[in-house]
């Protein structure tokens, strides 16, 4: 296990250091302590090393992952995880706004709740939240899968294009063309696969499924007020 | 972008520690407002006597021999305590407003920063840090503070401009984010009597909730109604004698964490803001929900 202490070593060189990992490393366990609340901690990375921080992140945590695995043992702020290609990230605690924007690919696991717009404009990335999500998630997602295990908020999935959302709880509102839908045996299948990998204890026929309807795909006068 | 930072203590043991740790957690603000910073802090009760906290921009000329001379036009003692560009002036609480009405005669200079029992504002144009120690913060004890760091977006950068903004004698509001009806609603408060000093969006935010608490809702009714009433994006932690609160827009963009322990209530627009404070590793923390007022009270 290397240990990097940010406050001794400075955030370009913490970030230095596990970028210049390459696949083959050996130095596959760093843990980051004094993290208090850094911008931009463990972004960039390219190889499969497993990154623990201790306490909780600011804006951008593991943003850009490819490959490694991060575990934030604190809550995450803003942005955590943001355009993630591939690889995974864990937070033990809460994620702001925007956990996962933009997400390519990779699962992002969220163990308590996440606020304002998770998961916005996904494209691919899987993310599993296991308390509630805040208001206009999913908003605009285009793939992937969004799972969450508590409540969302309003306008959930608005303007979505081919992602997939689960929720267990309550949804307090849909967003503009998207809808509840049948859940059938393979959405079963990929939830259980998600819940598995996320280490979540819940039955996927608890859930429920929601997609887009489709109809905001293509201009059409009729849905000038949908706009 | 602006950082907001705010402590409402709960232990009385914490209370000479207040100011310190306000400025750790202001100067830890900084790059979300490096052009200017403030602060509302609540200290002890002036036995029945009332502060007036006010700035000039020659504070050796204006504040010379101030306390005498404004005893002397309005009839009562008046003790004064200089801070650089501020002055607290004290005296019995009904005498606040014919001091307001002397000073634009004695001082023409001199700009009221807060009226109120307990509260006395600073604020100057500046680095977070140098304003902390202008007018050393770090040094002031009381039950409850508040305070902002401004990267200046709606007017420009003054010390009028700068938060806190006086909402009414021992009222206060720091804002994070920028109000778009802030023009017609600035003419529609002049036609109700409350007249705003700046072009500043906030200092209309400030002024509506004192005209609706001058209509006669309570702090939290008023918040609750600039919920309707406000266009735009909004955090908002406001401060009243005895009282801490926090607002945020139904969109709610604009970052804040809280954290509460059985010593304190803290917020910042960001955790790292409340690294330092004592007992953080085991203090409840979260992000106050959209559109939804909370309040505490001594």
């Amino acid at each position: 296990m290397q240990t990097i202490d940010l406050e001794a070593t400075g955030l370009r060189d913490l970030n230095a250091t596990l970028q210049a990992q390459s696949a083959d490393t050996n130095q596959t366990a760093w843990e980051i302590v004094n993290a208090k609340g850094s911008h931009a901690l463990a972004v960039g990375l390219d190889a499969p090393i497993d990154v623990t921080v201790k306490g909780s992140t600011g804006y951008y945590c593991g943003g850009m992952n490819k490959q490694a695995t991060i575990r934030i043992h604190g809550s995450a702020g803003p942005g955590v995880a943001e355009n993630m290609m591939s690889g995974t990230v864990i937070i033990e605690g809460d994620a702001s706004q925007y956990a996962g924007a933009t997400g390519h690919g990779g699962l992002l696991v969220i163990k308590g709740n996440a606020s304002s717009r998770c998961g916005i404009s996904m494209k691919g990335i899987d993310i599993v939240v296991q308390g509630n999500i805040g208001h206009m998630s999913a908003f605009m997602a285009q793939s992937g899968n969004l799972v969450v295990c508590g409540n969302a908020g309003d306008a959930l999935g608005d303007s979505l294009y081919e992602a997939r959302l689960f929720v267990r709880g309550t949804v307090k509102s849909l967003g503009a063309d998207c809808i509840e839908k049948e859940m059938r045996p393979e959405h079963l299948e990929i939830l259980r696969d998600l819940l598995d990998r996320a280490g979540i204890d819940a039955k996927p026929e608890e859930f429920k499924r929601y997609g887009s309807a489709r109809k905001l795909y293509n201009f059409d006068v009729d849905n000038a007020s949908a706009y | 972008m602006c950082g907001i930072v705010g402590l409402f203590l709960k232990d009385k043991a914490l209370e000479p520690q207040l100011g310190a740790l306000l400025t750790d957690m202001l100067i830890t603000m900084t790059d979300r407002g490096p052009d200017s910073a403030g602060i509302a802090i609540y200290g002890t009760d002036a036995d029945g006597n009332s502060k007036l906290t006010v700035q000039s921009p020659n504070p050796d000329a204006d504040f010379k021999g101030l306390a005498a001379e404004l005893g002397k036009a309005i009839g009562t003692k008046v003790a004064q305590r200089d801070k650089d560009t501020h002055t607290v002036l004290e005296m019995p609480a009904e005498k606040i407003a014919e001091a307001r009405e002397a000073l634009k005669t004695l001082r023409p200079d001199t700009r009221v920063m807060s009226t109120g029992d307990t509260m006395e504002i600073y604020k100057e144009v500046g680095l977070p840090k140098d304003v902390a120690s202008r007018f050393d913060v770090a040094k002031m004890s009381g039950t409850h503070g508040i305070g902002h760091t401004r990267m200046a977006t709606e007017s420009a950068v003054t010390t009028m401009g700068a938060h806190p903004f006086s909402t009414g004698s021992d009222q206060c509001l720091v804002h994070n984010g920028s109000l778009s009806n802030h023009n017609s609603l600035r003419r529609q408060l002049a036609r109700e009597g409350i007249l705003t000093e700046t072009m500043n969006d906030t200092e209309v935010g400030a002024a509506y909730l004192t005209w609706k608490m001058r209509e006669g809702a309570t702090l939290g009714e008023a918040l609750e109604s600039s919920l309707d009433d406000l266009d735009g994006f909004f955090t908002f932690v406001v401060g009243t004698k005895d009282g801490f609160g926090v607002v945020r827009d139904p969109i709610a963009c604009k970052p804040a964490v809280m954290a509460e322990t059985d010593q304190y209530v803290a917020f910042g627009s960001e955790y790292r803001a409340l690294v330092n404070l004592p007992g953080i590793e085991t203090a409840r923390v979260w992000e106050p929900e959209p559109a939804t007022v909370y309040f505490w009270n001594h």
